[in-house]
């Protein structure tokens, strides 16, 4: 380490925000990501108010530990395909990131979905991104104080609406809008839906790239996942410099230019404030808004588009054509991630499909091992818990088998068949007998619990003393 | 209350805590500014001749979550106990939250209760509601001995018989709920030594029709007169006033087989059942009392165990 030189400044380690006033742009990609907005807002929004057989088709009832999704009921015995569901989600985000960047962040991360639709409003009523700009500008004013008071009070409206949404989710919706609207909320009701009012907020209306940057994980390790064939939105330094600005008809070869004409629309539109010119950066959320600002200035030039498009470093550097970066998306890491995700997704598939609707847990009594009867015949009593996940009632039999040595097994318990309420869980005292003259010590023996349709076994142990 | 042997051990902890979070602070604020080179871009460090560590600064609002994360700190420190034996300006103790916990649980579940001890037990037996808390109940606080089945084990009566140690009557199951058992059988062995305790082990087996022994069963039945039937009674039959068993049936809480009795007999039995007023309350007590009394008089029962359940 060198020896400090002494004329040094002093200065804060923290880094004072710069506040971005993104330009508002149109194009194939913003059509894109609005697209996605209304598709991922228009299922957030409307899925909860969905009813599936007399009940809300999705559902988590944490307090009674059952989820509802459409026809399926799951358990926390079914914590599995939580597991799965995550592994999915992770696997995808590999994949769509090895071949396209940072796609999840630019257009169906809610941070980047509820970002756009605050600034949407903030636009409507505060106007363009200079507007904006000058309004903050400006010292305090009747117009000013009217104008983001109006803006809080949209924001803060969606902001109660997402969250009451969301809320819907863990407690049936039609039932929260009620007491919303009698202002009978319970105290956790009203804690949670002003918490993700609140997140909602501050993240889309105060914090927006700031979480991008600073507190989003998966903003970061993403890098990791990209390599040389991954697209991603690239300023072409080849065919824009040397960048400056020209008269419309000049012609550039004879200034000695490149395409860029240093119009700096693609900085104006970032909503992170990077200039993408300088190469691939940490801060980029792949939004491709300066796709669609390039561009337009690109047509108004007429000049051909592209100067900032998806691209590999790869066909950067070797001029490949859109075939050929095509052609590279078929590489080992992309077909590994694919077939995984695949052979994941299809072994979910077939475990939902083959799920079996009843579960039995077999518990055996601990305070009493067992027991001597009339007829010297030994006597072990297990409870089974029955589980039925389905919303209609079952029957079911129940019937043990053992080893040869505990001769043949009775099962004693109420009259069967026995039924079962829909989505309970119902507690079956069984007695099992063994046979006079059995071995002492411990025998591997099994309960099946039939159903009309399904054969589940469960295995436990029989003692004799 | 204090868990320290002297007074000084609390201050120590208030110090060392308050200590901690000054120097919290007073860190903060020092390590937030640096000289730097005269290139803002670049921080001071230079290694190996040319390598520069560009400067990348954290946003400035990280450390004001710094300082709040303090400020809560002291808030805590001032509402809760934390400081030595400070006990918090809200007064705050586990204990008072648990019993505000169960205040809240009583006033919701308080009025089911109280519903269910207006009636008999008798005829709660046959009530679905009070049947299934019953059951939950059980299965939580009384099959641990009694087994899931209520079937009993070596030593744990069966409830499901019609047969009792202290009578089956329902204010009497619900008595010895309430208020335990305590079933004392004395010693034997030193009174009639070895020969004579197994003549009365015979004796006892001859009562209930069992194999034994004619010569020892005889003799037996002398020191049977002279010890026993002060609480089994003449006849072997028992007696519920104090819990002494039937010894003419074939119930057996711990075993009719020879062995077993000569150790019954010579060692004598303490048996315990614990008094669960104070645990569960009466209204609880009193659903489990109409739960094991349905147990051993299915036709009391039929209301409450329609198929379904």
């Amino acid at each position: 380490m060198s020896a400090f030189d002494g004329d040094g400044l002093e200065q804060s380690l923290y880094e004072v925000r710069r506040k971005i006033y993104p330009r508002a742009v149109h194009g194939s990609f913003a059509r894109w990501r609005w697209s996605l907005v209304f598709a991922t807002q228009l299922v957030f929004y409307g899925t909860a108010w969905l009813q599936w057989n007399g009940r809300q088709a999705l559902l988590f009832d944490l307090t009674a530990r059952k989820f509802y999704i459409f026809g399926l009921v799951f358990w926390p015995q079914d914590i599995v395909y939580l597991t799965v569901l995550l592994v999915v989600s992770a696997l995808s985000l590999f994949l769509f990131t090895a071949i396209a960047g940072r796609l999840w962040c630019g257009y169906a991360c809610p941070q980047t979905v509820y970002t756009e639709i605050f600034m949407w409003i903030e636009r409507a009523i505060e106007g363009d991104h200079l507007s904006r700009a000058k309004l903050d500008r400006s010292g305090a004013s009747g117009r000013k104080v009217a104008l983001k008071a109006a803006k809080h009070a949209a924001w803060v409206a969606f902001a109660l609406w997402t969250g009451f949404t969301f809320v819907g989710y863990f407690t049936p919706i039609r039932t929260l809008a009620s007491s919303v609207a009698s202002f009978s909320l319970g105290p956790w009701e009203t804690f949670w839906l002003l918490f993700y009012s609140f997140a909602t907020y501050g993240n889309a209306g105060w914090m927006r790239e700031q979480v991008c940057k600073y507190m989003c994980p998966y903003a970061r390790f993403q890098s990791a996942m990209f390599d040389r064939d991954t697209l991603i939105i690239t300023y072409d330094p080849g065919r824009g410099e040397p960048r400056g600005a020209r008269a419309r008809k000049a012609d550039p070869k004879a200034l000695g230019l490149g395409d860029c004409v240093d119009c700096n629309i693609c900085v104006q539109v970032c909503p992170t404030g990077i200039d993408i010119r300088k190469g691939l950066q940490y801060e980029c959320i792949g939004c491709a808004a300066c796709i669609d600002g390039c561009d337009q200035v690109m047509a108004k030039m007429n000049y051909a588009p592209g100067l900032i498009r998806y691209s590999t470093e790869n066909a950067m550097q070797n001029g490949w054509d859109w075939k050929q970066v095509v052609r590279r998306v078929r590489r080992p890491r992309v077909l590994v991630y694919t077939s995984i995700l695949a052979a994941i997704v299809v072994a979910a598939g077939v475990a939902l499909a083959l799920r079996s609707p009843v579960k039995m847990d077999v518990i055996r009594d601990r305070g009493t091992l067992a027991r001597e009867v009339e007829g010297g015949r030994i006597e072990n009593v297990y409870r089974l818990q029955v589980m039925n996940t389905l919303e209609t009632p079952q029957r079911f039999t129940l019937s043990v088998h053992g080893p040869a040595a505990l001769g043949e097994l009775e099962l004693l318990t109420e009259a069967q068949p026995m039924q079962i309420a829909p989505v309970t869980t119902l507690a079956v005292a069984v007695r099992v007998r063994a046979a006079p003259g059995a071995p002492r010590g411990l025998q591997p023996i099994e309960f099946t619990l039939s159903t009309p349709e399904s054969r589940i076994v469960e295995k436990s142990r029989f003692i004799v003393p | 209350m204090s868990d320290f042997t002297s007074g000084f051990w609390s201050l120590y902890v208030a110090g060392v805590t308050l200590v901690g979070i000054v120097a919290c602070a007073l860190l903060l604020m020092s390590m937030s500014k640096r000289r730097v080179s005269t290139d803002p871009e670049k921080t001071a460090h230079v290694w190996d001749e040319d390598l520069a560590e560009y400067n990348n600064p954290l946003p400035r609002w990280w450390i004001y979550l710094f300082w709040i994360t303090i400020a809560f700190g002291l808030a805590y420190l001032v509402l809760y106990p934390g400081m030595g034996t400070w006990a918090g300006a809200w007064q705050w103790t586990s204990t008072g939250q648990y019993q505000d916990e169960m205040r809240a649980a009583e006033k919701v579940y308080g009025p089911i209760y109280q519903k269910f001890s207006a009636v008999d037990v008798k005829t709660l037996a046959s009530d679905p509601q009070a049947h299934a808390a019953g059951e939950k109940l059980f299965l939580n606080y009384c099959s641990q001995c009694h087994a899931s089945d209520a079937r009993g084990g070596k030593g744990f009566p069966n409830l499901t018989d019609d047969d009792w140690l202290y009578g089956g009557a329902p204010e009497t199951v619900e008595q010895t709920i309430l208020n335990g058992r305590n079933g004392v059988m004395p010693a034997w062995g030193p009174v009639l030594k070895d020969e004579g305790v197994k003549d009365v082990a015979n004796y006892v087996r001859s009562l209930s029709g069992l194999s034994n022994d004619a010569a020892r069963a005889e003799r037996g039945k002398a020191s049977f007169a002279t010890y026993c039937v002060a609480c089994h009674g003449a006849d072997g039959k028992g007696n519920q006033a104090v819990g002494a068993p039937n010894l003419t049936d074939a119930t057996w809480l711990y075993g009719s087989s020879e062995a077993t009795l000569v150790e019954t007999i010579s060692k004598g039995r303490n048996n315990k059942m614990p008094a669960w007023k104070d645990m569960l309350g009466e209204a609880r007590v009193h659903v489990l009392a109409s739960y094991v009394y349905s147990l051993s008089h299915p036709e009391a029962a039929r209301g409450a165990t329609a198929p379904g359940k």
